[in-house]
């Protein structure tokens, strides 16, 4: 049987690693020299800086001409794959389109070049900005005060742990509340997260409809639980739906519950996390609100809180009076700050503009679709042979769904992870694999609604040919990819003491060059 | 605008499935009537029965000129002499720089969980590590963390896990934020944070005091260089030596733009470096994104305690040059509560900016550039210095780009000569009073290649102008 045959071919340059492009003398950017009247006036530098606290040897960098840096990063940019050119459907992920009036508003002088220590007076446009953004933030989040201090979601996470933290030892209960409780499936940050701000992680089972366990729930909460950590709709993309209860069970036995943002893009204008009786929630700004992901940051991840947790955040506050905007650093229960400043505000600038893009219809409008464009893709892999659908495959799944490809390794031995390189072939990011943990052979989609029906056609036909592919020529499968810049990537090899290289000096040192 | 449209033709233009036929296609095929049947498992308690608050939709034009409109009224170091650092730092970015950034393969991608696909991503990263270890003097790097103060909450917590102790000795004169940072990451596991005095003279680490509170308990020592108000540590050598005699880790915190002229850390004995590596390449954007520097030697029990990314070279299955993820069995998405970090999304794109500027500057341009820096901000201390009552430097050291200038016998407050030089059109330092009130009337000044002559003279002249007041 002959299996149709992907087009798709990525770049593929061979290009050198950047300390072997270039030549001695060489230059790529001069910076200015200092005015002869400055060098008279102080004198030489040897002076001003003693000889022993100057390096020995200048840093081995590249000497490289202008044109030739931009070679080489033009080169690379064309051997790596993004949402600008294809479906990246990495569950979780929300890989959707960033609209490009977001970074033009973002280059802005006045954004690029602000201080964070300028005096509040110089800056005010930007304190609004970001004053008018965590009230939106508040309001689609159903929370009463946000902070947009985190850099990242795991960050928002960190911060919410210390705030529950926080919270307990303000009511003299920290000593007793060492017990955070995360269900099987939550993303790995979460305990991590949890594990970091001190508390003992205990993980709840999932249930058979994959959603919490409300039985298990109950055994596992007591007087030693700090807070449940949850995401919703969950990370199979199913929504739980006994959430009223859950927070119940929460609340009563004193501990409070934490919302993980990261699959908000599903329920944006419909519900609200404030409203399930979530009192903490993260907002995942890189996902939900269509900021780059930057090949893996930067990104930003304010938190939102219930009233009574409004003391507990970090300062400075950004505030308004009615005529100006002020940062107020004057709160005493405030937890400590997790990093300098003010947050990622260069990524918060690009969530206004694209909140203000969406407004109240868009936004939602984004959350049905991206609802609709995954049970779509969802009911069009079903009917594939060698996928199932654990969990309840008659509920509607919201913005991402979770399947398995466990028949088709048990028939072909061709497993989820061969089938994720084969789709890189086809010309697709591959989605999550092996994610949730509670899924054999996950595959974890989440092709948001930056797609159009063609596009997820063309992703279920390349699903539907590889499938056949590995029953007709499994080998093919298993060998893959061939179309990308390079082949399989010996991963273990990067991990293994004996070979590991992480850095050009241990690659030189490895090969038993000079270090002079 | 688009609200009028969409009463006419629902199309969203980020969402290509907005589009009524397109839309119609969905439903049908999944055999239901109204996309409002999918969330029919939402609690209607729960189900939100309005509006969201929020202003929009807008057309693009309307947004680009509500954004100006509340821009314009900011003034930045663009519009005015700037003098503060104190952790962001406004330096060039040459326009290479934002050019590669732009690359929508760069921005937009993720993290490279398919290195196949996304080799370019990951030597781009590997290259960045590459050269901040030839910067630092260290083996490894990985690739970002959120910015200096976390990568130091990082680094005083892989230090805990290295040596099994919980004391970490930081100096006093540490950024207010920073220390606070600090101990939001390592409070939670029981550590302990103590600062060592400095000399009131030179701002040095009191050795005394440090090798007083040196003892087999102590899982690292961490210094500055330069420090936050600075000047240059210059027993650093000592310092580590101190440290390593009691078997603690020695963690510097760099400036990594002052690498160009200054020793490398691995030079004199350090196990980790952090540092802020914001200056090389990136825009001060009112504070963040910034690039968190965390960097160590090649030993393998540091390695395996690194938080965060950490790209490897190896090899494809034609035996080609290849890059990936290395040791993430160290990672959250792995390791769950055992992790190294919860870190996940960083500042990846950060890091792409200080490898294109690292490039482009080499060995021979960072060096000028610290030179330049060095020729004026001591030119900028020089002139202040001469002003009645002003001394600058406060403490008797070498400096490189940021200095205490003290207002103590002026007569006026540093708050009060704030005012008024904001009132000549010029930014001053940042107020130190509040932060370290042993200094008096003080600021931090920050010079870079950006003051110039010019701009320098405008301060002093002005400075000048509020003391003859």
């Amino acid at each position: 049987m002959v299996v149709s045959q992907p087009s798709f071919r990525q770049a593929r340059w061979d290009e050198p690693i950047i300390f072997e492009l270039g030549a001695p003398g060489r230059r790529g950017h001069i910076p200015p020299r200092p005015e002869p009247e400055v060098v008279e006036a102080v004198g030489p530098i040897e002076d001003l800086l003693p000889e022993e606290l100057v390096r020995k040897e200048p840093p081995r960098l590249p000497e490289m001409s202008e044109p030739e840096v931009v070679r080489h990063f033009v080169r690379l940019s064309q051997m790596n794959y993004c949402p600008d050119v294809g479906l990246y459907p990495l569950g979780s992920c929300t890989m959707k389109y960033n609209p490009k009036i977001c970074d033009l508003v973002a280059s802005t002088d006045q954004v690029r070049w602000a201080h964070p220590y300028q005096d509040e007076r110089t800056v005010q446009g930007l304190l609004a900005i970001l004053y008018e953004l965590k009230k939106w933030l508040a309001e689609i989040t159903g929370t009463h005060e946000v902070s947009l201090l985190p850099a990242a979601g795991a960050h928002g996470e960190f911060l919410g742990c210390l705030i529950i933290r926080a919270y307990h030892k303000r009511k003299g209960q920290l000593v007793e509340r060492r017990e955070m409780i995360v269900p099987d499936s939550a993303h790995g940050t979460n305990p991590a997260s949890a594990a970091m701000a001190g508390f003992k992680v205990i993980t709840i089972p999932s249930g058979p409809d994959g959603c919490v366990d409300v039985e298990a729930l109950k055994a596992a909460v007591s007087k030693r639980t700090a807070g449940l950590m949850l995401t919703n709709p969950n990370t199979l993309g199913i929504f739980e739906s006994k959430i009223k209860e859950i927070a119940e069970i929460i609340h009563d036995a004193g501990g409070l519950l934490y919302y993980d943002g990261a699959n908000l893009n599903a329920i944006l204008g419909k519900s609200r996390p404030g409203d399930m009786g979530f009192d903490i929630v993260h907002i995942n700004i890189h996902k939900t609100f269509g900021t780059p992901h930057g090949g893996g940051g930067p990104g930003s991840g304010p938190i939102g809180v219930v009233e009574e947790l409004e003391p507990f955040l970090p300062v400075p506050r950004i505030e308004y009076d009615g005529e100006r905007y002020c940062l107020n650093w004057d709160k005493p229960l405030a937890v400590a700050k997790i990093r300098a400043f003010l947050g990622n505000v260069a990524v918060l600038v690009r969530a206004y503009a694209y909140i203000l893009a969406l407004g109240p219809e868009g936004l939602k409008e984004a959350a049905e679709v991206s609802v609709l464009n995954s049970n779509y893709l969802l009911k069009k892999l079903a009917s594939l042979e060698g996928i199932e659908v654990p969990y309840g495959p008659d509920r509607p799944r919201k913005h991402e769904f979770v399947v398995s490809l466990k028949p088709l390794e048990r028939s072909t031995g061709v497993r989820a992870l061969n089938v994720a390189k084969r789709l890189l072939d086809h010309g697709y990011h591959a989605p999550t694999i092996y994610f949730p943990p509670i899924v054999d052979e996950a595959f974890m989609v989440e092709p948001t609604e930056s797609f159009g029906v063609e596009d997820l056609d063309g992703f279920a036909e390349a699903m539907r040919a590889i499938l056949e592919e590995a029953r007709a020529e499994p080998e093919k499968v298993l060998k893959a990819p061939y179309n990308t810049a390079v082949g399989r990537v010996d991963e273990v090899r990067a991990s293994h003491p004996k070979t590991m290289v992480l850095s050009w000096r241990m690659l030189k040192e490895r090969e038993g060059l000079s270090r002079a | 605008m688009w609200c009028r449209v969409l009463r006419l033709t629902p199309a969203h233009p980020y969402i290509p499935n907005s589009a009524e036929s397109s839309k119609r296609k969905l439903v049908d095929f999944l055999g239901i009537s109204d996309p409002e049947e999918l969330y029919s498992d939402v609690p209607e308690v729960v189900k939100l029965d309005r509006p969201l608050e929020v202003l929009g939709p807008l057309p693009e034009q309307e947004i680009l000129k509500r954004i100006k409109e509340k821009l314009s009224s900011v003034k930045t170091a663009l519009d005015m002499p700037v003098f503060l650092g104190a952790g962001c730092w406004p330096h060039y970015v040459p326009a290479v720089v934002d050019f590669i950034l732009a690359r929508t393969e760069f921005y937009t991608s993720y993290t490279p969980y398919q290195p196949e696909i996304s080799q370019g991503m990951l030597q781009a990263l590997w290259e960045y590590q590459s050269m901040v270890c030839e910067l630092t003097g260290m083996e490894v790097t990985n690739c970002s963390m959120y910015d200096w103060a976390s990568a130091l909450g990082e680094a005083a917590r892989m230090a805990v896990r290295i040596t099994g102790r919980k004391r970490v000795l930081v100096p006093k004169i540490i950024h207010p934020e920073r220390l606070e940072v600090l101990k939001a990451y390592t409070e939670p596991a029981g550590i302990t944070v103590e600062q060592v005095p400095y000399e009131p003279e030179t701002g040095q680490m009191d050795l005394e005091a440090l090798k007083a509170r040196m003892g087999s308990d102590v899982a690292a020592v961490y210094v500055e260089n330069p420090s936050y108000l600075g000047f240059i540590e210059t027993r650093v050598k000592a310092i580590g030596e101190i440290a390593h005699d009691r078997g603690a880790l020695y963690v510097v915190g760099v400036d990594p733009i002052s690498l160009g002229i200054l020793e490398a850390p691995g030079n004199y004995g350090a196990d980790i470096v952090v540092g802020e590596g914001q200056p090389l390449g990136n825009h001060m954007n009112f504070g963040g994104p910034l690039l968190g520097i965390l960097a160590c030697r090649a030993e393998r029990r540091f390695i395996w305690q690194m938080p965060g990314r950490i790209i490897g070279l190896t090899v494809d299955s034609e035996g080609r040059k290849a890059f990936c993820m290395a040791l993430q069995a160290r990672e959250q998405h792995i390791r769950r509560e055992r992790a190294s970090s919860n870190i996940c999304t960083n500042e990846a794109l950060c890091a792409v900016a200080a490898a294109v500027y690292l490039a482009l500057l080499g060995p021979k341009g960072l060096r000028e550039l610290c030179e330049t820096i060095i020729y004026r901000s001591h030119y900028a201390m020089k002139r202040l210095n001469e002003l009645p009552g002003v001394k600058a430097p406060l403490f008797k050291a070498p400096h490189f780009k940021e200095f205490v200038v003290n207002y103590n016998g002026t007569g006026l407050t540093a708050k009060a000569i704030h005012e008024g030089l904001l009132k000549a059109g010029i930014h001053g330092g940042k107020l130190l009073a509040g932060e370290f009130p042993e200094l008096g009337q003080s600021a931090l000044y920050c010079i870079t290649e950006l003051h110039t002559k010019e701009d320098i003279d405008r301060l002093a002249e002005a400075l000048r102008g509020l003391l003859e007041r």
